[in-house]
């Protein structure tokens, strides 16, 4: 259970009905604990892995050591404690740590490999790097836009996800298909049309467009209830998600 | 977990962040904007065949005090039918939640790409005159910009004016109030137009912001906070450039001193040194192009005079031509 009296204040605090890993990340009960950090590591593990290679330069090896050891600190030693959204976005603290440990993981070379003695948590690095091979390791001046792009990146791929297993446990595989092919597929240089798309999935125009905008308003609603798990009160999630939609930064 | 490329990234929030307009009369045509809280997109009305400006409200609203927020400003516009304001046809939510409104859409350039052009002083005294009589009208109906800058003024091709974005819009009347005020009724704040603006927040762009405005002294506006902001726009059509800091208003080479002397009035640091309202503002700016006395330019004796024979140069060679005329046949008949 999460106990009240020690929550910090985080100012204008989401309702108690919406779960968020923030919150959950500060709980006295270890499961809640364990499940808030698991959220955070899913969308964030990533960015941050790819931001230590692009920032700090590191080996493919040594950034996945730093990455581990990063979010070691956040489960074991209650960094996510300090974190206060009145004075920061949580992407803009978790860049701050992590550049934090790297000046002193530089400095300490007794550091303790593979998240300092803990059990390294399953985060499939070598998927990392084959992205990385794919688009390049950016340079150190734009290690900050590729850390956005990647949180982005995470979120929206934890959301076509959980859309693809939603509609699949209701039975509507064919309106992910329709999803995947005209807002995800990169395999043609244009896009199809809706009447293509009818053609191929045997449908009507119409029901192209009604399963379209289904799946859409779908992943808007799942992508932004992540998001909304990720972020401590109501106006980080709005900031965040002027970010997340496109928004120009405020 | 999926792979997705930056393609899909930028398709993916595009499909997160258009409109979905299923079970709504509109056809999404593209978007158009983005600012604060909301996207504009251009859609059609294929029932009118029109296009219309949708105004979506796209930021999470977990509260509803945003969706309440846009609503408000609907209804404010839906009560200014006025030329020089945009008209709102429609308010709805859409499927997703969204709260949205429909209103004209508005080709043309802005205000301040319009001050960029080569229009004349007189073409953008009267441009500014239009405007100012929309905000009159708005004053007449209870409402406060705000918001006035170039950037929310377009100007058509016919040289007419719209004023744009009432997302500040306040109401002065409270919330049983009749919706028309009696015409010249003096303007006094008695409510909020929504939550976001209690006392303390400062809403509005600085430069064109009022100092009360500015201090977040929101129970001090009135129809004075809008005529200063009226007369940092009068000040950009005349100087091309936003005015500066303070409100203090410079020479401005090739500008007439009077009209200088109309800005410094309207941006007075006092309220009570302001204009009254838009009206009295718009009456000034009339009088300057009629030829007439401005109120705000204490005149010498040989500034009247150059008005004066400004005014009434026609007047003022024929009884010259008359004179000599006449003079000459005295003199030379002595008829």
């Amino acid at each position: 259970m999460v106990d009240e009296t020690q929550r910090p204040d985080l100012g204008g605090s989401f309702p108690a009905t919406r779960w968020s890993a923030i919150e959950g990340a500060r709980s006295s009960d270890p499961n809640e604990r364990r499940r808030a950090l698991d959220r955070i590591v899913s969308v964030y593990w990533k960015p941050v892995y790819k931001y230590v290679r692009a920032r700090h330069r590191r080996s493919a090896e040594d950034a996945q050591d730093l990455t581990q050891e990063f979010f070691a600190s956040l489960i074991d030693r209650g960094t996510l404690e300090a974190y206060d959204p009145r004075r920061a976005r949580l992407r803009t603290f978790l860049k701050s740590c992590v550049d934090a440990l790297a000046a002193n993981a530089d400095r300490d070379a007794r550091r303790l490999k593979r998240g300092g003695g803990n059990v390294p948590l399953s985060l499939e690095f070598e998927l990392a790097e084959g992205e990385l091979a794919r688009t390049g390791l950016p340079s150190p001046e734009h290690a900050d836009d590729c850390f956005e792009k990647e949180w982005i990146r995470s979120l929206f791929a934890a959301a076509v996800d959980q859309l693809r297993s939603g509609l699949a446990a209701k039975g509507k595989e064919v309106v992910f298909s329709l999803f995947a092919r005209y807002d995800l597929d990169d395999a043609e240089p244009g896009r199809p049309t809706y009447a293509d798309l009818a053609r191929e999935f045997g449908l009507t125009t119409t029901d192209v467009t009604n399963h379209l905008a289904t799946a859409r308003r779908e992943f808007r609603r799942i992508a932004l209830d992540l998001l909304r798990e990720t972020t401590a009160s109501e106006d980080e999630f709005r900031r965040e998600a002027r970010s997340l939609l496109g928004h120009a930064p405020e | 977990m999926s792979w997705l490329s930056d393609d899909a990234l930028s398709r993916l929030r595009s499909a997160a962040s258009a409109p979905d307009l299923s079970g709504t009369r509109y056809r999404l045509l593209q978007e158009v904007g983005r600012g604060g809280m909301c996207t504009v997109f251009l859609a059609e009305d294929p029932s009118l065949a029109r296009r219309v400006a949708l105004k979506v409200l796209d930021v999470p609203d977990e509260s509803g005090e945003l969706a309440l927020r846009l609503t408000r400003e609907a209804q404010v516009l839906a009560r200014l039918e006025h030329p020089g304001i945009a008209p709102v046809h429609d308010v709805g939510r859409l499927p997703d939640g969204r709260v949205y409104y429909a209103m004209k859409f508005v080709e043309g350039p802005r205000l301040d790409a319009f001050a960029a052009s080569s229009a004349t002083l007189a073409e953008r005294l009267r441009t500014f005159q239009r405007i100012a009589e929309a905000v009159a009208f708005a004053h007449d109906r209870g409402v406060l910009h705000r918001d006035l800058k170039p950037e929310n003024v377009m100007v058509g091709p016919f040289g007419e004016v719209l004023v744009m974005d009432w997302g500040l819009a306040k109401s002065l009347l409270p919330a049983s109030s009749d919706d028309r005020t009696p015409s010249g009724a003096s303007v006094l704040p008695t409510s909020e137009a929504g939550p976001h603006t209690g006392h303390g927040a400062v809403l509005g762009t600085p430069g064109y912001m009022a100092p009360e405005q500015e201090r977040g002294e929101v129970e001090q506006l009135d129809a004075r906070s809008d005529v200063y902001a009226l007369g940092a726009v009068l000040f950009f059509l005349l100087a091309v450039r936003n005015p500066p800091a303070g409100g203090s208003v410079p020479p401005i080479a090739g500008v007439p001193r009077p009209l200088l002397a109309v800005c410094g009035k309207a941006m007075a640091a006092e309220k009570r040194d302001r204009y009254a309202d838009a009206s009295a503002l718009a009456a000034e700016i009339a009088r300057y192009l009629d030829g007439r006395r401005v109120e705000a330019y204490p005149e010498s004796l040989i500034h009247k005079t150059a008005r004066l024979y400004a005014r009434h140069k026609v007047a003022f060679w024929l009884i010259v031509t008359y004179v000599v005329v006449r003079g000459s046949l005295l003199f030379f008949t002595g008829r």
